[in-house]
């Protein structure tokens, strides 16, 4: 459906896109994360016909982005990660515009926006530009669904939007999908990867791993752990010091802690950090996220 | 209304836009040396409230002091008084990282002496000696946060305002950019911080939760998850924010 074969980019000194390949089966759900500055945005560029790529070769729908943009460009929906509607259309003139360009009619395609379309109603005759963010962000994707695509790429719809809207359009999302669309989404949220299908890490330009969110958690291979009840400052700087660990990371309430070696136990750890003025924390072994593979890499990266 | 350990008060305080109410009837204080999450859903009222509590937007009624001014009568006071770092526009990436320094310190009326004591002391403890001379669009990341956040703490500020600070950041820096506020929170430095990553929330010694231009509940982290029945913070702000 989607493939990308050792796709490189440049702009000018800066290396955007590093020898990215992966592929993506029809009607999956498949993510990139990684945070800003990554390549996210140069790749779906160039998957939408927006860019070539310096070397390697992409197709989507098994037509060549570089050769058969026009054809792509009838078939894909692109929601791109800065607001690029007209903001002094209304919400329908808006969407009407994007069907008329596409030659198809908002009753023909309703059933797919349906969903979304009923939240955007009570602002049908507001302008584009006077809606919140995250009206805004449903109208693009009404608008980027509207000719009825057989693959949809989102360019961090979800950056900047509240944790309650994040998951309302997961959900939306998970329903294209299930009505046989094709939906690459990018996300430097890392929570978001387990909403994918199979997701890929960004960084740099280099895409590290490509695998299902299962997948990729189980590629962490050092001993992690998980110590609650204290402050975090202290926790953070105690560990720190300590002569087996590897990895120190706040999560939330806790810290993760990666040791070097097996053959650690709680118990040792909770003695060291009694020694430190620290008794009575929690300490217990933690299952990797998503996040902690991701640092794990960016972390050898910094360093070597 | 404001004793020596008290850097924010308010107190009612509203904000209306002809018929909307953006902001409505919030009171609450922050401490000297607090770290203080001003959390909520996107419209419900954050951003006026921060306008407000830095002297960039007339109140509609009730009260407010921050860093012991008032924000009514002496915004300018306030503005001078307070630190304020946005997660993008901070630093002119086309001035060196030296020049940005010295801007800042003279935007925040620093002596000359004052300027070159703190521009060289700033640039010596970030380990940014060997770049001073370059661009900053040059730097990483993470080295441009750490220089947008001392900048923003140049003229040592009551309190400093973080909106959304590590917004699209990756996961490294953006635990790198907490250490930043822990040590200045150690320093006395005020905290207040925004942030739409629940895990952040849950670093805050308080935190404020937004709806409809309410504050709908103010606590520690661990308190609110108790009130709320909750196991993290993403699950508080779902039930409060979901139930409008």
């Amino acid at each position: 459906m989607v493939t990308v074969e050792s796709v490189s980019k440049s702009f000018r000194k800066v290396e955007a896109l590093r020898s990215v390949s992966f592929e993506v089966p029809k009607g999956q759900l498949f993510g990139l994360i990684g945070p800003d500055g990554a390549g996210k945005t140069t790749l779906f560029r160039i998957l939408t016909t927006l860019l070539y790529p310096d070397q390697g070769k992409a197709t989507v729908l098994g037509l060549d982005t570089v050769k058969d943009y026009r054809a792509i460009r009838n078939r894909v929906g692109y929601m791109p990660g800065k607001f690029s509607l007209y903001q002094d259309l209304t919400v329908e003139e808006n969407i009407e515009f994007f069907a008329t360009i596409f030659g198809t009619t908002i009753r023909r395609n309703y059933s797919l926006i349906r969903d979304i379309y009923v939240l955007l109603e009570p602002f049908r005759t507001r302008k584009a530009g006077k809606l919140s963010g995250g009206m805004k962000q449903k109208l693009a994707l009404c608008c980027a669904l509207i000719h009825k695509p057989e693959v949809l790429f989102l360019d961090e719809p979800t950056t900047g939007v509240d944790p309650v809207s994040r998951k309302e359009f997961w959900e939306n999302l998970q329903k294209l999908r299930h009505q046989g669309i094709t939906v690459i989404v990018s996300t430097p949220y890392m929570d978001e990867a387990s909403m994918c299908d199979r997701v890929g890490l960004i960084q740099g330009g280099e895409l590290f791993g490509i695998d299902t969110p299962e997948g990729i958690r189980a590629t962490f291979k050092h001993p992690l752990w998980r110590v609650a009840g204290g402050s975090m400052y202290p926790m953070l700087k105690a560990l720190r010091l300590y002569e087996h660990t590897l990895s120190v990371h706040a999560f939330g309430d806790s810290v993760h802690l990666a040791t070097k070696h097996q053959g650690i136990t709680a118990i040792d750890i909770a003695a060291y950090l009694s020694t430190q003025g620290l008794p009575g924390l929690e300490v217990g072994p933690q299952a990797a996220g998503i996040e902690d593979v991701f640092m794990g890499f960016s972390t050898t990266q910094h360093d070597g | 209304m404001m004793d020596r350990g008290t850097v924010i008060a308010t107190e009612d305080l509203s904000k209306h836009f002809g018929d909307f109410i953006a902001v409505n009837k919030i009171s609450f204080e922050v401490r000297r040396g607090e770290i203080f999450g001003f959390l909520g859903a996107n419209g419900a009222g954050k951003t006026t409230a921060m306008k407000m509590l830095t002297g960039l937007l007339q109140p509609s009624s009730g009260k407010a002091m921050v860093a012991g001014y008032d924000v009514f009568t002496q915004s300018e006071d306030v503005k001078r008084n307070i630190g304020y770092m946005s997660q993008r526009f901070s630093l002119y990436e086309d001035l060196t990282v030296k020049e940005n320094v010295r801007f800042y310190a003279g935007i925040y009326g620093l002596s000359w002496t004052e300027r070159r004591r703190k521009s060289a002391e700033l640039i010596d403890r970030l380990g940014l000696l060997e770049v001073k001379r370059d661009r900053v669009a040059e730097l990483p990341l993470g080295w441009k946060q750490k220089l947008a956040f001392s900048v923003a703490l140049i003229h040592d500020p009551a309190i400093v305002f973080l909106d959304e600070p590590t917004g699209g950041v990756d996961p490294v820096t953006r635990r790198q950019f907490w250490d930043l506020i822990y040590e200045a929170a150690e320093r006395g430095v005020t905290v207040f911080v925004t942030t739409h990553y629940m895990d952040e929330a849950e670093y805050c010694e308080r935190i404020s939760i937004m709806v409809d231009g309410k504050i709908e509940a103010l606590d520690t982290p661990a308190a609110l998850k108790r009130q709320y029945n909750a196991k993290n913070m993403d699950e508080v702000f779902l039930k409060l924010a979901r139930g409008k």
